[in-house]
């Protein structure tokens, strides 16, 4: 194993040509077939040039980490597996994009089409090389993607809308399961590399989570490869254009289940849960999808049932449990993406020379059509098992594995002999159904009378169009008759790759009678019995099987949850915002409760710590308090006693905030405690009494009765009170607070701790609180911009008109003129004692702005303004404070590392200075901005805040 | 000691959650104010109680853990401004419908104005 560049470039080159396709188109109209054909083929240039060594067993590595810590990697892997899906994606990749290119009509965006195939193209590639199970559960998903917006390629189609959405929510719900899978199955392989994983497969046969595992990833394959009952999607989706119905959902991104299961059948294709569901499943859909295929009149239609139908046959191969069986399942992929995909495009041909895809409507297009006649007769008969063609090797091996099943093998007698009778009968009359609509799609639509289409005669398309089924059409014909020389080799590669040593197995057209020839001649013969008597069989299924459609099964049961989740709101009552705010609270209390008696932490709840003795001056402050608050709730109504009350448990708080310990929060604390009663009283002038009113009429229910309001609150108290508790008796068994203590002083240059934490050393923390501080700020300044919505429009700078001259705030006026200064001064000293004491910026600015709030309350805003604006403080502000911390970048230090100075200065004297002054002088600014906007903005015109009290 | 600040915690909190499940919105400030108080009592909780022993040099060992005292500083400042944000909301909305908004106008709702695109949010009304 090598590190090599192919497995890297077989993605990276489609994924490139995604990037550049749509540029190209703005060079040129044609541009972006052109980078797609380039992309594409020079990834098959890749794979093929890799093709001799990984034949000889030499896979190619590449690896280079993503996200280690979560064992993401990129990891990918070329070996025989991965590169004959990589060659049928890349090679059919290649003949699509050329079809498509005279397919689409001329007004068709093909920078983004041929844009998001690459995409896809790259995705797959992706999913097949990849050797980590995450990657690969990401490369699954960006499939889902893709095809979601390829299907949905034409957005003004509703049908293709919705069978995009059909598509995306069943594959991507899958690929959630995938998810689960490989998270599991990491977790027990105690790796993501899949070939570790593959490689610890004797431990995780004894692991529980083997079954769950198998569950988990049966059902991303079973959605992603359409399987009963996941299967909706596959015939809504459809709707997409032909290219991408002939690329996608014929040829590969149906195929990445099938991926799967080979890729995990040698770990797990022998459990039982494996066992019984891949083989049922497939046999399921193989005999389903045929049967329904039978009566689709919409030729899409038809070829998506067969390919479901095909895949359940493939899939059912890999539920054996016998290395052959998964050999024929691979060689059934080869050959079904090259004949179904040449099958979809002649069908697009159809459709695009007559402008239907109704059999019904359809008939003798022989006669117009030779050519593309004759290539969709051959992959039809391919597709019908006809001798001498590929799908003939693949489905004798399939009747030959059903025929003699080894999966009954270890079983009961009566379940052998019941299964030896099932499962060759189930197989029999699968394969006749296929053979049936086959001859159905053939006749009906090339002989079965005259042209009756309305634009006849239509007339062959280009050569360019016909090419790609022309080469798909003639490998189908090698293969068919020259198995050994063609596809061996591919097929020896892949399922060398897959199983290690091989049991013998040749590729034969002629292996001698034996029943599964017998059986191959038998479903051919029963399969034109049923076509010629289609007609009663058509009436009888019409008469007797009106079975729902999936797809509306589907959208029934989305429509349910759609108005299961939209009842759900109506039911718990009006959205008010005492209700949900009620419900909030509630979710919160039920989980604490439910994490405190999951956790069972019943016993030695509260620490040990021993509790600090109770003085007078404490349990008057806690009277104070409580005495407050329950006024307060008592008679919420009084507000303006209510703002008092909440003044004095303010002040209550700050004085336990001085006497433990925390001078700097008590300052705070009592700053804001006058900025907020400030706030308050000035908006409560403003507001309207609401004391009379009740809640609007006709609002029953909109408030949570009281019963439940006060429930919710006690409980979020008592449970608030525990956890305090808890917190304050916990035993002081050491800290982060020790190591901030300890370097404070050596790394910060600090004397007080709190102002180095909030300065220096989560002073990122801070940025970002000043940062919403000011969008608060400068929220207030907008939402009350009062252009014309204010109720009376005064100017600022006039006296209220019940007090012309001013008088009656002569006092205010005189304190306001003495006030400010002081406080700048007091603001200072608190900014420049900040960093040793009790102080810092925020309290600086809270005192700033109390002074500043007084003064315009005085005096108003002169007209025109002088002075600085608010908003221009907040923005200085938020300017030093990011600056301060970008700085050191371009010094190439870390973000907001500090710098300090420390020296003498002349009649100073010594002098100590950080950078982190500088951040502080912006918090300050921001803070100050911040509540003079919000005062400017909220009391409204110093005069209305006089007027109406 | 402790027991009384885990119940002045437990008050504050309980209090405030009553207040902001009224139906008129000054009272909900109000609420939003209390809860602040405790919430903020509660993280101060986390570093214990110690008296005389600030976070200021010389630091003696004993001395208090600083962290929570950083962490709640910006949050009362932080507290300030929804509180004066959430007064904006409830002054602006009495200006754009003339009535104090209450339960069924909430604080975040549209204005009543008439003319506001109604949002169809699958919300009934009654």
């Amino acid at each position: 194993m090598t590190t090599a560049l192919p497995p890297l470039l077989l993605p990276l080159l489609p994924l490139l040509g995604a990037v550049l396709a749509p540029v190209a188109e703005r060079w040129h109209p044609r541009g972006p077939g052109i980078v797609a054909a380039v992309a594409t083929g020079s990834a098959l240039l890749v794979a093929l040039l890799a093709a001799p060594g990984i034949a000889a067993g030499n896979a190619q590595t590449f690896a280079i980490p993503w996200v280690p810590a979560l064992g993401l990697e990129l990891a990918l892997r070329l070996d025989g597996l991965s590169l004959t899906f990589a060659l049928l994606v890349v090679g059919i990749g290649l003949l699509v994009g050329l079809y498509a290119r005279y397919y689409l009509p001329e007004e068709t965006p093909r920078g983004g089409f041929h844009g998001l195939m690459l995409a896809f193209e790259a995705s797959m590639l992706g999913l097949v090389l990849s050797d980590n199970l995450l990657l690969l559960v990401l490369c699954w998903e960006l499939t889902s993607l893709l095809s979601f917006l390829l299907v949905a390629f034409e957005p003004e189609d509703r049908r293709a809308r919705r069978g995009a959405g059909v598509a995306l929510v069943v594959t991507a719900a899958g690929g959630l399961a995938l998810l689960a899978a490989a998270l599991l199955l990491g977790h027990v392989a105690s790796s993501y590399r899949i070939s570790d994983v593959l490689a610890a497969g004797a431990a995780l046969h004894q692991d529980p989570l083997r079954t769950p595992i198998v569950l988990l990833i049966l059902l991303a394959v079973f959605t992603k490869s359409a399987q009963v009952p996941f299967h909706a999607w596959l015939p809504a989706a459809m709707a997409a254009p032909t290219p991408v119905s002939a690329y996608l959902h014929s040829a590969t991104l149906v195929k990445a289940g099938v991926f799967l299961l080979a890729r995990l059948w040698p770990l797990l294709g022998s459990t039982d849960a494996w066992l019984i569901l891949v083989s049922l499943v497939g046999l399921a859909s193989f005999v389903f999808g045929a049967y329904v295929a039978l009566f689709k009149n919409d030729l899409k239609g038809l070829l998506a049932y067969s390919t479901i139908s095909h895949l359940g046959l493939i899939v059912f191969m890999f539920g054996l449990g016998s290395p052959l069986a998964a050999i024929a399942g691979l060689f059934h992929v080869l050959n079904h993406a090259v004949f179904k995909a040449s099958l979809f495009m002649s069908v697009g041909i159809v459709d695009h020379e007559t402008g239907t895809r109704d059999i019904r409507r359809l008939g003798g297009l022989m006669a117009c059509l030779p050519i593309t006649g004759t290539l969709a007769l051959v992959a039809a008969a391919a597709m019908a098992g006809v001798p001498l063609l590929n799908g003939f090797l693949s489905k004798e091996m399939f009747f030959a594995e059903a025929a003699d099943p080894p999966i009954a093998a270890a079983w009961p007698a009566a379940l052998k002999t019941l299964m030896h009778i099932l499962l060759p009968a189930a197989a029999l009359l699968g394969g006749a159904f296929s053979a049936a609509y086959s001859l159905r799609f053939g006749h009906d639509v090339f002989f079965n009378g005259p042209p009756r289409t309305g634009r006849c005669p239509p007339h062959e398309p280009s050569w360019w169009m016909r090419l790609p089924v022309a080469a798909l059409v003639a490998l189908c014909v090698l293969v068919g008759l020259f198995p050994n020389q063609t596809v061996q080799p591919l097929l020896l590669m892949a399922s060398r790759a897959m199983l290690g040593p091989l049991p013998e197995f040749h590729l034969a057209v002629w292996h001698g009678v034996s029943p599964a020839l017998l059986m191959s001649a038998g479903a051919l013969c029963v399969g034109v019995l049923i076509y010629v008597l289609r007609g009663p069989i058509f009436t009888w299924h019409e008469r007797h099987l009106t079975r729902p459609r999936a797809e509306r099964v589907y959208l029934r049961i989305a429509g349910w949850l759609v108005s299961a989740a939209r009842e759900l709101p109506a039911r718990l009552g009006p959205a008010t915002l005492p209700r949900s705010t009620a419900w909030l609270f509630a979710t919160a209390l039920a989980a604490g409760v439910l994490g405190w008696w999951a956790a069972g932490t019943g016993a030695g709840l509260f620490g040990s710590r021993a509790p600090l003795p109770v003085n007078v001056p404490a349990l008057v402050a806690a009277l104070i308090l409580a005495a407050s608050v329950l006024a307060m709730v008592r008679h919420p109504e009084r507000r303006f006693a209510a703002v008092l009350y909440a003044g004095a448990i303010g002040l209550t708080v700050s004085l336990a905030f001085a006497r433990f310990s925390a001078p700097d929060l008590a300052l705070t604390q009592i700053a804001v405690e006058v900025v907020t009663a400030l706030l308050l009283l000035a908006v409560l002038a403003l507001l309207p009494s609401d004391a009379a009113r009740t809640v609007a009429p006709g609002t029953a229910g909109s408030v949570p009765p009281r019963a439940l309001r006060l429930a919710v609150a006690v409980g979020v108290g008592l449970g608030s009170a525990v956890l305090a508790a808890v917190l304050l008796l916990h035993p002081d068994n050491g800290s982060i607070a020790t190591w901030y203590l300890a370097q404070a002083q050596p790394a910060a240059h600090a004397g007080n701790v709190v102002n180095a934490i909030l300065v220096d050393f989560r002073a990122l923390d801070t940025l970002g609180e000043i940062t919403v501080l000011a969008m608060a700020g400068l929220a207030v300044h907008l939402l009350l911009d009062d252009t014309g919505a204010a109720p009376s429009r005064i100017s600022r700078a006039n006296a209220p008109p019940s007090d012309p001259d001013g008088a009656g705030r002569l006092l205010l006026r005189v304190l306001a003129l003495l006030l400010p200064p002081a406080a700048l001064l007091v603001a200072v000293f608190l900014l420049l004692r900040g960093h040793e004491a009790a102080g810092g910026g925020f309290v600086a600015g809270l005192v700033l702005a109390t002074a500043l709030v007084l003064d315009w309350l005085a005096w108003g805003v002169p007209t025109p303004p002088r002075g600085p604006r608010p908003v221009v403080l907040i923005g200085i502000g938020l300017a030093l404070a990011w600056l301060t911390a970008l700085a050191p970048l371009v010094l190439r230090h870390a973000l907001l590392t500090s710098f300090h100075w420390q020296g003498r200065l002349p009649l100073v004297g010594e002098v100590s200075v950080g950078s982190t002054l500088v951040f502080d002088t912006g918090v300050l600014l921001v803070v100050a901005g911040t509540i003079l906007a919000v005062f400017q903005r909220l009391a409204g015109p110093p005069a209305a805040a006089t007027g109406d009290g | 000691m402790e027991w009384l600040v885990a119940g002045a915690t437990g008050l504050l909190m309980g209090a405030g959650v009553y207040l902001l499940l009224a139906p008129r919105a000054f009272t909900v400030v109000l609420g939003l104010l209390l809860l602040s108080y405790g919430a903020n009592l509660l993280v101060f909780a986390a570093g214990g109680l110690t008296v005389d022993r600030p976070p200021l040099a010389p630091t003696r060992p004993g001395t208090t853990d600083p962290l929570p005292q950083a962490l709640v500083l910006t949050a009362i400042v932080i507290g300030l401004a929804m509180t004066a944000f959430a007064l904006a909301l409830v002054l602006w909305s009495a200006r754009r419908t003339g009535v104090t908004p209450n339960a069924d106008a909430g604080a975040a709702q549209p204005p009543a104005d008439g003319r506001a695109p109604a949002a169809d949010t699958g919300q009934p009304r009654p």
